[in-house]
């Protein structure tokens, strides 16, 4: 493996060379949606320009070839994730169908009223949303673990809110809004400890650090492609095989079944049980070869260049007054999520896209957390490790030009 | 910065800082709430409605630079104003921050033409009619239902 270089890896992203209002573009909103290197393009167009065919039951060399690809990107998520079995693998739209799928066919047939589901205050609308509606269904009740003002899990509260009648703990591994790391072995050995199995929601994982779903243990993992510099819609539903082996199948229709009679319909197994319908074939082709890239590259040393700058943005940030960092948890992801007195977070955006540097601004589909910090919306930096020192520089000078404007 | 000037112009930083017509309304007779379910903005407009003329409007909330100063300058421009008038600029002011508006209309719409600048940020447009839809459902919502079309 080459030693990391962001300024060598920044050059298989063509994307990022571009005038955005006649500046170069600095890209700070990987978090939201990560871009993608050109192995990741060629894979998809080579695809349709050569590969194109339905997988599965095509007898001809195309289809073949086709279900091949697919297959074998099942194995590369297998071996990515450290997977015991390939069938293990579901590939599903992203993160929210994954979650909705757990929740959908594993959580509402076993929940009965007064039973729990633990989340916490730091989740994703996604990994909220629908543990709120399969409660909502069934009179089950949601558990929040609340944080700490650094925004640290209080792991003191989720032990204790681990109980009798807890089903399911649904947590993320990496906050999307603050960048906290989550103890997620603790999280998997606390509930284990109880019998209760975890979800965990690893869209802000993958792309920064090594998952082993083995080592972590936990029953659900689940991510997105196009965060970890692969294709949107299409993602991935990691579950241990004896627990959705006894799941029931969550949609309905081709692929998904052995036999169908007029009288009754025998289902398929993993993972064909839960991919009904032609897949996203061109975008499973296009995650492959977006972590066969991944594993070229050095990846310990990538996040570690990840979060030496986002330190450095932050010392930044704190020598002027007028901005206040939201979330100082000790072990943080490369994101950094702040707020100006003067200024609101879409004024921020706005300025600064004019600038050149694109971040995001607003709930970051956390309202609970918001309301938590007591600030409607923040402003977001999220990194890759394809930015660089000197993108760093480009934001902190723009947020002069929103002092300029609003000081 | 010249489009960025055109967009964060004087009058819109002022009332950004200084909004007018803003807290509560002592006699107010209808009221909406307004959210924009993107950004997490929302506000509360009040009216005092009599005999079809708006007597009072004021407005609450949290949101940028731009709903915050939109709702302040429609506050002062509607006040005292018939609700199909303000309706009307409701229609026009909307107009000119998508696909804009002659210049007459522009002139007519006195201090609001300052949002001229909105059209050329897309994703800003939402800021600055939220206070405009609010106020449209707080008139509604009294029951004197102006016509848009």
């Amino acid at each position: 493996m080459i030693p990391f270089d962001a300024a060598v890896v920044r050059r298989d992203f063509p994307i990022l060379d571009q005038l955005v209002h006649g500046k170069p573009l600095v890209y700070l909103d990987n978090a939201a949606t990560a871009q993608k290197p050109r192995a990741v393009i060629d894979a998809i167009s080579n695809y349709y320009l050569s590969g194109n065919a339905n997988i599965h039951r095509g007898v001809h060399l195309l289809s073949e070839r086709a279900t091949a690809g697919y297959e074998g990107a099942r194995l590369v998520v297998q071996k990515f994730l450290n997977a015991r079995e390939s069938r293990e693998i579901v590939f599903v739209r992203g993160t929210t169908e994954a979650i909705n799928l757990v929740a959908n066919a594993y959580a509402r047939p076993l929940l009965r009223p007064g039973d729990e589901i633990v989340v916490s205050i730091l989740e994703h609308h996604s990994n909220f949303v629908p543990w709120k509606m399969a409660c909502e269904a069934t009179g089950a009740v949601l558990r929040v673990v609340p944080m700490t003002d650094a925004g640290e899990l209080r792991m003191d509260e989720y032990e204790r809110m681990l109980g009798d009648r807890t089903r399911l703990v649904a947590l993320g591994h990496v906050s999307n809004a603050l960048g906290t790391i989550n103890p997620a072995a603790e999280i998997v050995r606390l509930a284990h400890a109880r019998g209760i199995p975890v979800l965990l929601d690893g869209a802000q994982a993958v792309p920064h650090m090594k998952v082993d779903v083995a080592a972590l243990d936990c029953d659900f993992y689940a991510f997105s492609g196009h965060k970890l510099f692969g294709p949107t819609g299409i993602g991935v539903l990691y579950g241990k095989a004896d627990l959705m082996d006894r799941m029931p199948p969550w949609q309905g229709g081709g692929d998904m079944i052995s036999s169908v009679t007029l009288e009754e319909v025998r289902y398929n197994t993993l993972p064909a049980k839960f991919e009904a319908g032609t897949p996203d074939i061109a975008g499973v082709v296009g995650l492959a070869a977006a972590i066969e890239y991944l594993n070229g590259i050095d990846m310990e040393a990538a996040s570690a260049h990840e979060i030496a700058l986002a330190r450095y943005a932050e010392a930044k940030l704190s020598e002027f007054d007028d901005v206040k960092l939201v979330g100082r948890a000790a072990k943080k992801a490369g994101i950094v999520s702040f707020v100006m007195t003067s200024a609101h977070p879409h004024d921020i955006g706005t300025i600064l896209d004019r600038e050149g540097v694109a971040i995001r601004t607003g709930h970051h589909c956390c309202q609970p957390l918001m309301h938590r910090l007591g600030v409607p919306a923040t402003a977001r930096a999220s990194l890759a490790f394809y930015n660089t020192r000197e993108d760093v520089d480009r934001f902190v000078d723009a947020l002069g030009q929103v002092r300029k404007m609003f000081g | 910065m010249s489009d960025l000037r055109e967009l964060y112009q004087e009058v819109i930083l002022d009332h950004h800082k200084r909004p007018r017509n803003f807290g509560p309304l002592a006699e107010a007779n209808g009221h909406a709430e307004g959210r924009n379910p993107l950004c997490g903005d929302y506000l509360t407009v009040q009216v005092d409605v009599e005999g079809g003329v708006i007597k009072g409007v004021a407005f609450e909330g949290a949101g940028c630079a731009i709903s915050r100063a939109s709702a302040s300058l429609m506050t002062d421009a509607v006040k005292g104003r018939p609700v199909e008038e303000a309706e009307r600029m409701f229609e026009e002011f909307h107009r000119m921050v998508t696909s804009g508006v002659e210049d007459a209309v522009e002139e007519s719409l006195g201090k609001l033409a300052v949002f001229c600048g909105v059209r050329e940020f897309p994703s800003r447009v939402k800021c600055a009619s939220l206070a405009w839809h609010t106020l449209h459902a707080a008139l509604e919502a009294k029951g004197r239902t102006a016509s848009t079309e």
